[in-house]
């Protein structure tokens, strides 16, 4: 298999915030807003270098939706940008209302997702997130992996008119895409062929699903791997297709088993292509607090759980 | 041109016609702000009906918050040019532009926010106020709120900033009824002083006492639009009564959102005279 290698460890906010200030520089109608967490979401150097663009609303996650919504009115690209959990439950009906039914221009960007925030605890881990963004008709829903992917996904959603859902956490990750990939929405991305099994992931999982790849591949299992980073709209024809080579399928996610990338898979799949499937995601129960590791390993959410997983659903073939 | 004056009972029968055409909606908020909604977009606001565009930049914008008084909000539109009158006739029905409560998916010329849940309109008011900023856009953006809307948090999420923020290119008006689904407003869950509310967020209040005078609201929009540019975000505290112009009516809660049967369609319409011709 391709050999993916990495020369240093990146958290996909900052590839975020690096692409918020390229942005910043290059687009006019570009303006961000944050509620209260400027340096966690890395809109520190945009916020010096464009002030008169830049909108701390205080804690007030519900209006900042709002006043995002307005500013598409006046031809404006708005980035809004806290913790996922406070801008996805928090103002769900404020993004279904005046985002996403009104068919707003919002950039949703969604930092500290998932398990990862660790110590912080359960009331901190977005774990429905894409659940309930997914849910939302004209709604975009990128969760891409690393650093690269991440800054390549923010340039891109600024290209897109319409609303977008971009998840995004806080540990530092392999950064192993490449740094000058163009990013396609909807296009998943092939990692690895083989004709045994295979592994769709999304996000932070990506990383330990190569992993896992290496290790099956060394066994002589053959893994169709592929990067999963828009969850909405899937990448319809190459999950049908891989699901038809190889009859078996592992969805990989940083996320309630209930809602995430995984049933968009299975729910595609048993309508085109029905295929048994094991899902390594959170089995619908709330994070605590830990470091991000060992609660990734906890819920099976690391390499050693992806390998069992493929085992499992090898069993079923 | 009509005279302003042959609005206010031709908009009532509209809403009246409507509602009781398909025996849904909400006619009492709506006839009470008949006199705002004529002032506003015959008078007040600079507009331009006949080339509507979703980017509101270069006009004045108005954003409805307590989106159930489409009737009314229809009915003003269609009769100010932004499309046209016959398609009243299909509020609240399946396939129509004119839906139970405001949405652009559909494209009706004039709409640019979904709204029905309440509280929301503010906020978005904000951003198009700061964006005008940024686009050094001297036009203004106006609201309106039910009073009971005002018991949703985010509203006052969004006061508290308009005022510490001096987002002066903003006037929100409230519908000040004192009337909500369950009752009056004081019963249910009280404002208390919302002048000195307002006022304690930094915002200046204007207070329209006869909400249903149409030269008392042009006046008092008038004094809100020559207040605005100072430092602080407008508030106009429009005091009107819920079902204004029909007798049985006026000041009932009861019609927040009950349709007229035939015979409360009639009395109505027989007290409203046709000025300018029925839908």
């Amino acid at each position: 298999m391709t050999k993916y290698t990495y020369s240093d460890k990146k958290d996909t906010r900052s590839g975020f915030g690096d692409a918020i200030t390229e942005l910043g520089n290059q687009n006019e109608k570009v303006v961000c807003l944050t509620a209260d967490v400027t340096g966690s979401v890395k809109m520190g150097t945009f916020a010096k270098q464009h002030p008169e663009r830049f909108f701390n609303v205080g804690i007030q996650e519900a209006n900042m939706i709002g006043m995002a919504a307005g500013f598409s009115l006046e031809g404006k690209i708005p980035f809004a940008s806290t913790f996922a959990e406070f801008i996805s439950g928090r103002v769900y009906d404020q993004i279904r209302q005046s985002v996403a039914y009104s068919e707003k221009n919002v950039k949703i960007c969604a930092s500290h997702s998932g398990l990862t925030v660790g110590e912080d605890g359960a009331t901190h881990q977005a774990l429905e997130d894409i659940g309930l963004m997914k849910m939302l008709p004209n709604m975009v829903v990128i969760n891409p992996c690393d650093y690269n992917q991440t800054k390549a996904a923010t340039l891109a959603i600024a290209q897109y008119e319409g609303p977008v859902y971009l998840r995004f956490g806080r540990p530092k990750v392999p950064n192993f895409t490449p740094d000058n990939q163009v990013f396609e929405i909807g296009k998943g991305i092939q990692l690895n062929e083989g004709n045994d099994v295979s592994i769709f992931a999304t996000g932070h999982l990506v990383w330990e699903a190569i992993q896992a790849t290496e290790k099956l591949e060394s066994e002589g299992i053959h893994v169709d791997l592929i990067n999963l980073h828009t969850i909405k709209p899937l990448d319809a024809n190459m999950v049908i297709d891989s699901a038809k080579k190889t009859g078996a399928v592992v969805s990989c996610e940083e996320h309630n088993r209930l809602g995430g990338m995984g049933e968009s898979i299975s729910g595609l799949l048993a309508q085109n292509q029905p295929t048994p499937q094991e899902f390594v995601a959170v089995n619908d129960v709330f994070g605590e607090s830990g470091t991000g590791e060992e609660l990734m390993h906890k819920h099976g959410l690391d390499a050693e759980g992806i390998y069992k997983a493929v085992k499992r659903v090898l069993a079923k073939k | 041109m009509a005279n302003l004056a042959d609005y206010l009972p031709q908009v009532r029968r509209d809403i009246v016609r409507m509602v009781h055409d398909v025996q849904s909606g909400h006619p009492g908020g709506s006839m009470g702000t008949v006199e705002f909604f004529t002032a506003l977009f015959h008078k007040i606001m600079d507009i331009n009906p006949e080339n509507f565009k979703i980017n509101s930049t270069g006009e004045d914008v108005f954003l409805l918050s307590n989106g159930h008084i489409t009737p009314v909000y229809y009915s003003t539109l269609a009769r100010r040019g932004y499309f046209p009158i016959s398609e009243l006739s299909s509020f609240r029905r399946l396939g129509s532009r004119l839906q139970g409560h405001p949405s652009v998916h559909d494209g009706l010329p004039g709409i640019r926010i979904a709204s029905g849940s309440l509280g929301q309109g503010l906020s978005v008011a904000l951003g198009v106020a700061q964006g005008k900023k940024i686009n050094n856009d001297k036009h203004l953006v106006y609201t309106l709120h039910g009073d009971g809307e005002l018991q949703e948090g985010q509203i006052w999420e969004a006061v508290l900033y308009a005022g510490a923020k001096k987002v002066d290119n903003l006037i929100a008006t409230v519908d000040y009824n004192n009337a909500q689904i369950d009752g009056k407003v004081d019963d249910v869950l009280s404002l208390g002083n919302l002048r000195a509310k307002f006022e304690a967020f930094n915002w200046h209040v204007i207070d329209i006492k006869e909400g249903n005078n149409l030269d008392a609201v042009i006046a008092g929009l008038e004094e809100a639009k020559n207040q605005t540019g100072k430092q602080k975000p407008v508030a106009v505290l429009l005091h009107t009564k819920m079902g204004y112009g029909v007798d049985f009516m006026q000041g009932d809660y009861h019609w927040h959102g009950k349709p007229f049967n035939d015979v409360q369609r009639d009395q109505a319409l027989a007290q409203l005279k046709e000025t300018l011709g029925d839908y």
